[in-house]
């Protein structure tokens, strides 16, 4: 880790790690026994360990080769094992809270263990520890890959890799502590989000300057996703946090829109978050590690481009869709409704695209399980957005808002589209990073395909079922005129299903588990010396072939 | 003229409208130009024969 950087560098990263720290030690100097006081802990000790990480080896021996002569792949592979870590401790999490959905008693009758506070441990950990740190991992991978050029720092990689999880710890211990701002998907408090400003902020320059020292002249589209993805959630962030922090020792804020426009802000937030953290990022990661993990070239480049363009202009504007029946103007709800509809066109020309790049290749498939996740994923990926662009149509959405149904939808998207394809993009990343010939047991990657699969379909088709049933429960009138269910009785239906998704989500548990074990014993394994050796950016623009 | 929530409307329906069709034309015009069919073929080709050879 330390080892790749210069002396100057490592006594750079010193005075950041002691800056950190000081930070640290005012939010727990100001904060006292506030929340905000503990974080200013947590924050010391995070960048104390850190530090002492950089002063170990600080008198190691300097980088002897010219570093420019190779990819930088240490961050890659510290993000890796982090998004698999935080991975089983989102998903852990997932099945405590679809358990105690089944067994209320299973909060222990604690305050930190309640629903309320477990189920944000579940997505953050999972959207943003698990998908966040697969996201910056690739997408640092991929960017040096096709631009053939090396990250265009040795600091910033590292910065925005431990900032961005520093970042994931604040918001998942402060929720066990009662800490959120009570907005979806953006639960951390403000000083949390000022610090995530400042790591997305070097993310997104590390990313430009990486381009912009490129040396193959075109940007391969996947670029184009990661780079769209790093923008628009810098943008969506900041505008969502606006707040004003009750006083520099708390950790409460308000925010700044009021009302109905709130409730809007939130929204074109919560749907672009999807759009753009678990959608344009992983289309990256589609358009980049399909093709290569198939050998052959994506279907039709021309509609990749068209799809990009589609999908992030059309995604600005379909947030108002969940908000439908409320305060916010009617019209406001048909053009997100309208453009949910539109979205379909170049949704499915992403994922027909992967498709259609398979076609001819159906034995490749069959034979192996790491494209046959991402096949499955493209599949998901169709399927989760033609139910979006449905249940974005109002009177559909009618029956499917507060339901099951809803989370049927999400985890279709989440865990067959986002996890199965960085899943099989993290079986083919592997072996090339860590220079194996191949995972560790191409047996276990198939396990995986199935538990995985297995406790997708399980909990998708139960939240169908149960969604369903809710939503027609709770519009059924008796001949007098009044609701012919109570709530409790729509509650008492939902057991059996509860049960299967908890069942289904331990599936898919245990799959992720099996995937750490490979990836652990791949990375033991001995490396091969000679196929893999070439990997190295192209140093002279010279070279560059059939210009 | 006050500038309320019809103008709003207003605008988002027409210049709104204009906007978005405006930017889907170029884009299919850049995704349909003759000489940039090359340029696309090699960037869709040249992913694939990197990650074990590098470019001789
Ligand atoms: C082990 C697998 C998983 C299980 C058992 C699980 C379980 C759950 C449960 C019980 C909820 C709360 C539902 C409710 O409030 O009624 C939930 C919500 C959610 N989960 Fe998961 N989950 C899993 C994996 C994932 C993954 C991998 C992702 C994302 C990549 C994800 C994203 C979400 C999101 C975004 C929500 C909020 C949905 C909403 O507000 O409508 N989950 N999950
Ligand atoms: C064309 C694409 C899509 C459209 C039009 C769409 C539309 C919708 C709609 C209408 C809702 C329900 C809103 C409500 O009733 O409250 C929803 C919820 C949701 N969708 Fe999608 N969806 C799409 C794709 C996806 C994908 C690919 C994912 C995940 C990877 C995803 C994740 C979510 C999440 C997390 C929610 C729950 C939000 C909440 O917490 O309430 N969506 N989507």
């Amino acid at each position: 880790m330390i080892g790749q950087l210069t002396s100057g560098e490592r006594q750079s990263a010193v005075v950041i790690l002691l800056i950190v720290a000081m930070v640290g030690l005012s939010m727990a100097a100001l904060g006292r026994t506030d929340p905000l006081g503990v974080h200013g802990v947590i924050v010391m000790l995070f960048s104390g360990g850190l530090l002492y990480v950089v002063l170990s080896s600080f008198y190691a021996p300097a980088p002897t080769e010219e570093r420019e002569a190779s990819y930088y792949d240490d961050p890659i592979k510290i993000g890796i094992v982090l998004s698999m870590g935080w991975a089983v401790f989102g998903m852990l999490m997932g099945v405590w809270v679809a358990s105690q959905l089944a067994w209320p008693d299973l909060a222990f009758d604690a305050a930190w263990s309640s629903f309320g506070r477990l189920r944000p441990t579940h997505t953050t950990g999972v959207i943003f520890g698990f998908g966040g740190n697969a996201l910056i991992a690739t997408s640092f991978h991929v960017v040096q890959r096709t631009s053939r050029a090396r990250l265009a720092g040795q600091l910033s990689p590292w910065f925005v890799l431990f900032g961005f999880n520093l970042f994931c710890i604040l918001a998942v211990t402060g929720y066990f502590m009662g800490i959120t701002q009570s907005k979806e998907y953006a639960e951390p408090e403000w000083y949390a989000d000022l610090w995530l400003v400042v790591v997305w902020v070097t993310y997104f320059i590390l990313y430009i300057r990486t381009i912009a020292r490129r040396k193959e002249p075109h940007i391969y589209v996947a670029n184009w996703y990661f780079m769209a993805f790093i923008l628009v959630v810098a943008i969506l962030h900041i505008v969502n946090n606006l707040t004003l922090p009750v006083s520099w020792g708390h950790a409460k804020s308000y925010t700044v829109w009021p009302g109905v426009q709130d409730a809007m802000v939130q929204w074109w937030y919560g749907h672009n978050a999807v759009a753009f953290f678990l959608t344009a990022g992983f289309l990256g990661m589609l358009y980049y590690y399909l093709p290569v993990r198939a050998q052959r070239p994506i279907f039709s480049y021309r509609l990749s481009i068209l799809s990009f363009w589609g999908i992030t202009f059309f995604y600005m504007w379909a947030g108002s869709h969940h908000l439908h029946y409320t305060a916010l103007p009617h019209w406001v709800q048909t053009l997100g409704m309208t453009f949910s509809v539109m979205l379909l066109v170049p949704s499915w020309a992403s994922a027909g695209n992967a498709l259609l790049t398979l076609n001819g290749a159906w034995h490749k498939v069959r034979d192996d399980a790491t494209l046959r996740f991402m096949m499955v994923a493209a599949v998901f990926y169709g399927l989760s957005t033609f139910e979006g662009s449905f249940m974005a149509i109002r009177p559909v959405n009618s029956l499917s808002h507060y339901t099951d149904w809803t989370v049927g939808h999400v985890h279709a998207g989440a865990l067959g589209w986002v996890a199965l394809i960085t899943f099989g993009s993290f079986y083919t990343l592997v072996p090339a990073l860590w220079k194996r010939e191949a995972m560790y047991s191409a047996r276990l990657i198939e396990v995986h395909f199935w538990l995985a699969l297995a406790g997708t379909l399980i909990y998708v088709f139960a939240m169908w079922n149960s969604g369903i049933i809710q939503g027609l429960m709770w519009r059924t009138y008796t001949e007098e005129g009044t609701l012919a269910y109570s709530f409790v009785d729509s509650l008492v239906a939902m057991y059996p299903y509860y049960i299967a998704r908890a069942f289904g989500g331990l599936l898919f548990l245990i799959g992720a588990v099996v995937c750490c074990y490979n990836i652990w014993m791949t990375v033991r394994a001995k490396p091969v010396t000679s196929s893999r050796s070439g990997d190295v950016p192209v140093v002279s623009v010279a070279s560059v072939a059939g210009e | 003229m006050d500038f309320d929530y019809d103008t709003l409307v207003a605008f988002s329906k027409s210049w709104g409208l204009l906007y978005l069709f405006a930017f889907f034309l170029a884009v299919v015009v850049y995704a349909f130009w003759p000489s940039n069919k090359n340029r696309f073929d090699r960037a869709k080709k040249s992913i694939l024969d990197q990650d074990d050879k590098p470019w001789k």
